[in-house]
């Protein structure tokens, strides 16, 4: 059986960023599994700019984004198997995976770093009475038929879910002549990030329905119209309220779970409000030797920050492949009041590496907040903090010498201040 | 006077920018955390700007379409004819990033350009 020091699973973002940097930290034996026929992940159907303003300080595509990382691989060597689908791993760290060269294969890896992305909440997800005609796509569908396969999916369009990709596409589908006759949102605010409500909506007239769902779909074989109603505070839709759009098609952009069915089967431990690995300080899972980054660990709002976590987990991968596992105590992170989760989940506070940078999102939105770190009743940091969204993730830094030593759970929490 | 509450779109970060303006003239603008913050509010008062993403034919190439981006912003308001000028256009591969494949968008002084680079099939 062919062995690598380490397999990363997924040619994204994320996996192209781990293996660049493992190669950096002298892991040279090393494969990137891709199941798509080229590198680069969602990014590649993600034309419209606005990545990599914190990485490379300047605006890019999401292609050009993803290039740079594809040069840097190819710069660095890394070995990469594209239209390469892995179909299984064990907790031995054995990979199979099937292509169309080599069939069915099976290799050994020493570390695995999961680097696989996350897939969209579809329409059998949110329940929507009706008829199943077609016509209905998830937003990041209908982007891949359009911008990759150079398909525009309808012409008089209704999106579900104030969520990105949704906002992306109501704009990238009027420039393709398509009118788009809203969007609605279950939630009395938006998912999506303030720069796309403005520049994808209100830059073309493109009304935002708060507080509303699409509660019918009619069509026998292409949809012909949907019903949209008002939901009161426990988001039951409010008889009276009805709104019918004639539209040929409806857009979902309702969400994005991380892809785990590799990781479920051989049971390491979700965080069932992330549903990706829980993961410690070096961004190992709970199965030794098997790390996780990126959206298949939990879902962010920018890329910037999945390269910089991916990097982060295969230092961590490096360092466990040099030293062996991390001893002594583990204290778990805790979402405290107005947080919904916190990445890292674990710490070994006797064998801290570095200093770690915590990601969280809050559970709603707060015009201003005191975000309280703390272990026990003792206050680590605080930091205070205007118009903390969900949709927006938020990250506190705290140093090596705050976290060695500590011996109660670590809590981050947000105090909704004036 | 006037105070107008804007998103800047520069980037992600999405800060809240306000913008005093009296008799067409831009007076202050505060809220911003950079200073493209500031020069984006000051122009969006005016005539709003934008980077326009599309995409155009390619042949021989992996995919049919390559996407493609406006080397810097152009008026808002030329969106439509713009994406009439970018619709016309087929190249061929190889293509590398940052090739030109319209020069100088309708007089606008942005060129659309090729925004990765595909391989020749």
């Amino acid at each position: 059986m062919k062995h690598y020091d380490a397999v990363v699973i997924g040619g994204g973002s994320a996996g192209l960023s781990a293996a660049v940097t493992l190669k950096k930290q002298g892991i040279e034996n090393i494969i990137v599994l891709e199941k798509d026929g080229e590198t680069g992940g969602i990014l590649q159907q993600c034309i419209h700019n606005g990545f990599g303003l914190q990485t490379f300080k300047e605006q890019l595509s999401g292609p050009a984004y993803a290039e740079r990382f594809i040069d840097q691989a190819a710069e660095a060597g890394v070995e990469v198997l594209t239209d390469t689908m892995v179909t299984h791993i064990g907790a031995d760290k054995t990979i199979e995976y099937v292509n169309s060269t080599e069939g069915y294969a099976k290799i050994q890896a020493d570390a695995i770093i999961l680097a696989v992305g996350c897939y969209e909440r579809s329409r059998g997800a949110v329940e929507i009475p009706g008829e199943r005609p077609t016509g209905i796509y998830t937003a990041g569908q209908a982007q891949r038929y359009l911008n990759i396969d150079g398909y525009l999916v309808g012409k008089k369009v209704f999106i579900l879910g104030s969520g990105d990709i949704g906002l992306i596409m109501a704009r990238r589908m009027t420039l393709e002549g398509a009118k788009v006759y809203g969007v609605a949102e279950l939630m009395p605010y938006s998912n999506g990030l303030p720069r796309n409500i403005k520049q994808c909506l209100e830059d073309f007239g493109i009304p935002l329905y708060l507080s509303h769902t699409v509660t019918h779909i009619y069509g026998h074989d292409r949809l012909e119209r949907i019903e949209v109603s008002a939901v009161d505070e426990k988001r039951k839709p409010v008889p009276g309220t009805e709104m019918y759009f004639d539209v040929d098609t409806l857009l979902l952009s309702v969400g994005l779970i991380p892809e785990n069915h590799l990781a479920d089967e051989i049971g390491v431990v979700m965080n069932p409000r992330t549903r990706g690995p829980v993961v410690d300080e070096n961004y190992m899972t709970s199965v030794e030797g098997i790390f996780a980054c990126g959206n298949g660990l939990h879902v962010h709002d920018l890329v910037d920050f999945v390269t910089m976590e991916a990097a982060r987990a295969a230092e961590g991968a490096a360092r466990w492949l040099k030293n062996g596992s991390s001893a002594g105590r583990v204290i778990r992170t805790e979402a405290g009041s107005n947080v919904s989760y916190i990445v890292p989940g674990l710490l070994h506070t006797d064998a801290m590496p570095g200093n770690v940078e915590f990601f969280f999102r809050v559970t709603r939105p707060l015009d201003a907040g005191e975000i309280i770190v703390r272990s026990g009743e003792k206050v680590l940091r605080t930091l205070k903090k205007k118009k903390l969204m969900p949709s927006e993730m938020e990250r506190v830094l705290l140093t090596k010498q705050q976290l060695t030593g500590l011996e109660d759970n670590l809590t981050i929490e947000v105090k909704e201040t004036e | 006077m006037e105070t107008k509450e804007l998103i800047c779109v520069n980037c992600p970060m999405g800060c809240r920018v306000s913008v005093t303006i009296e008799a067409g003239e831009v007076l202050s603008v505060t809220g911003n955390s950079c200073p493209r913050g500031e020069a984006y509010a000051r122009q969006e008062s005016i005539r709003p700007m934008r980077i326009l993403t599309s995409t155009v034919k390619i042949d021989h190439a992996l995919h049919r379409v390559l996407p493609v981006i406006t080397s810097k912003d152009i008026p808002l308001d030329m969106m439509d004819a713009a994406m009439e000028e970018i619709r016309r256009v087929t190249v061929d591969a190889p293509v590398k990033m940052n090739d030109v494949l319209i020069e100088n968008l309708l007089g606008t002084g942005a060129d659309v350009i090729a925004s990765r680079s595909m391989d020749r099939i």
